[in-house]
């Protein structure tokens, strides 16, 4: 089928252990180019965990991981850059791939720390760094972005903007996106799947039908349902139009 | 040219220094200096085995060199020994038999000094070949595996991650660590090895704001470590190894002041 063209990473029943702990079990969702797929849940749900198992960092995996492409950008959740290594942004956006002056220069921009090209990336604030990491991960233009919780210490109007920023990219690239967040109305009115974790796939499809699931109000409470079911409502006709049109 | 066993020394020296300036770089990235230590400790059982079977020095070192290296990773999957202690382990274990083989070889005349210091005198035209031949081979295989290996040492997980195979990288550098202990032993002794690797690096961290420009540094500080350690080393009639490790000390301690000027101008 033409979806299967559009694959990028599908897990199957996957499952990571740890010191004979199970962090995450029975994990099966699939990121395809265009689409981005949210994993929400609690604490110590898996919700990194199955983000390393879709990148391949865990090799000894239960079940079975397919990845269909190399192109990938990585926004961890947890970095921490040496200071005894003389980094600048500009070193650092270079890390993985050989890039143009051009396209790091429009990576910066987009994500608004341009001008901190030439600073060492020891000296940047927590927000800074987080744009840092965001250019860097879509400079290279990427088939599979994976985002975990890339908007941490961000100010409240450059969080909004970069999820919209996140939004631009996968459709203008048509590359998918695996997106770990916590913030459940940007998660909602961006994404086009959900997958709620807890330990295990506690519940997932789109986000209107995770809202309602029984399951998910059992774990988020019954205000988060709200939120997210309101929201969705604002939206209604705006997604519902999206629907439509590909439905016909 | 090369007969005076100077230009002979001087030669090999620059050599060596041209390898250890970059590979030294991400000793220090890495923080690897102790199990530099132990390649380096583990070297003079590699040197016995050489007398005691007629091998060239350079290539038992290497091979015992690579080999407890491998004995290394083997004992950190297996046991649930600290890192620093399995480093120790091996270091003085392997140094201690070392020295107790060559208290069985008594038909052949040691130079202990010169193995522990380095031997300006010892250099012949077989070294200076093996040191500009296989240091070449070693900055080849280093550019070769760089990307994956900064990327590694940056973040394992992103490099790991975005499909840059780190793990391979990491061992051909452990490879490579114990290939540039094998041709630069002659030069500037077991004990002094990571000195060689570390201080000119260090050097270079303190004036550098970006990886290329601390190995460039890195390079030009043991360049010069060489140059005036071997002519004070001449002039003073001492070792080699200590005259080049003391000289890139010095040039250490001027780059401190790099370091305070710029605290000051921050200021």
């Amino acid at each position: 089928m033409s979806s299967n063209n559009n694959l990028l990473v599908k897990l199957n029943n996957a499952g990571y252990q740890h010191n004979d702990k199970w962090l995450v079990k029975g994990v099966s969702l699939r990121v395809e180019k265009g689409k981005i797929v949210t994993l929400i849940g609690p604490n110590g749900s898996g919700k990194s965990t199955t983000a390393k198992i879709a990148l391949g960092i865990y090799k000894k995996i239960d079940g079975e991981v397919e990845k269909y492409t190399n192109k990938v950008g990585y926004v961890p959740q947890k970095i921490s850059i040496d200071w005894t290594l003389p980094l600048r942004v500009r070193d650092f956006m270079l890390l993985t791939e050989n890039l143009k002056d051009e396209a790091i220069n429009e990576a910066l921009s987009l994500t608004g720390v341009i001008h901190l090209k030439d600073k060492n990336l020891g000296n940047l604030s927590g927000g800074e760094f987080q744009r840092v990491l965001l250019a860097r991960a879509i400079s290279k233009k990427p088939d599979l972005l994976v985002l975990d919780e890339p908007v941490q210490g961000v100010d409240f109007t450059g969080e909004i903007a970069l999820y919209e920023l996140i939004k631009k990219i996968s459709d203008e690239l048509n590359c998918g996106i695996l997106l770990i967040s916590h913030d459940l109305h940007t998660v909602m009115s961006a994404t086009d799947h959900v997958v709620c974790l807890n330990g295990h796939v506690c519940c997932s499809g789109s986000p209107i039908d995770v809202a309602k699931n029984n399951e998910y109000k059992a774990l988020f409470g019954e205000q988060a349902s709200q939120i997210l079911s309101r929201y969705e409502h604002k939206h209604d006709h705006v997604h519902t139009n999206d629907g439509e049109i590909k439905k016909n | 040219m090369f007969d005076d066993f100077f230009i002979r020394a001087l030669v090999a020296g620059l050599g060596v220094a041209f390898v250890t300036g970059p590979l030294g770089c991400f000793v220090v990235w890495r923080r690897l200096s102790y199990f530099g230590d132990t390649l380096a400790h583990s070297a003079l059982l590699g040197v016995t085995l050489a007398y005691s079977f007629e091998l060239n020095i350079a290539f038992s070192v290497f091979i015992i060199s690579s080999l407890i290296a491998l004995i290394l990773i083997q004992l950190q999957k297996r046991t649930n020994l600290p890192g620093d202690a399995l480093l120790g382990l091996l270091a003085h274990s392997s140094l201690a038999v070392g020295l107790v083989v060559i208290g069985f070889l008594t038909f052949i005349r040691f130079d202990i000094m010169g193995l522990l210091f380095g031997d300006i005198l010892a250099v012949t035209v077989d070294d200076l070949l093996i040191i500009w031949i296989g240091g070449a081979l070693i900055l080849l295989v280093l550019k070769l595996i760089w990307k994956p290996l900064f990327a590694s040492t940056v973040n394992y997980e992103l490099a790991e991650a975005e499909g840059l195979n780190p793990d391979r990288a990491k061992a051909i550098f452990t490879i490579l660590m114990a290939a540039i202990i094998a041709i630069s032993i002659k030069m500037v002794g077991l004990l002094l090895i990571t000195g060689m690797l570390i201080i000119p690096a260090a050097m270079a961290r303190n004036i550098s704001d970006s990886p290329q420009k601390m190995v460039i540094y890195s390079i030009i500080g043991g360049l010069l470590s060489v140059i005036i350690g071997l002519f004070s080393s001449l002039e003073f009639n001492t070792s080699s190894g200590p005259s080049i490790i003391a000289a890139s000390l010095f040039l250490f301690i001027l780059s401190l002041l790099n370091i305070k000027q710029s605290i000051k101008l921050k200021n």
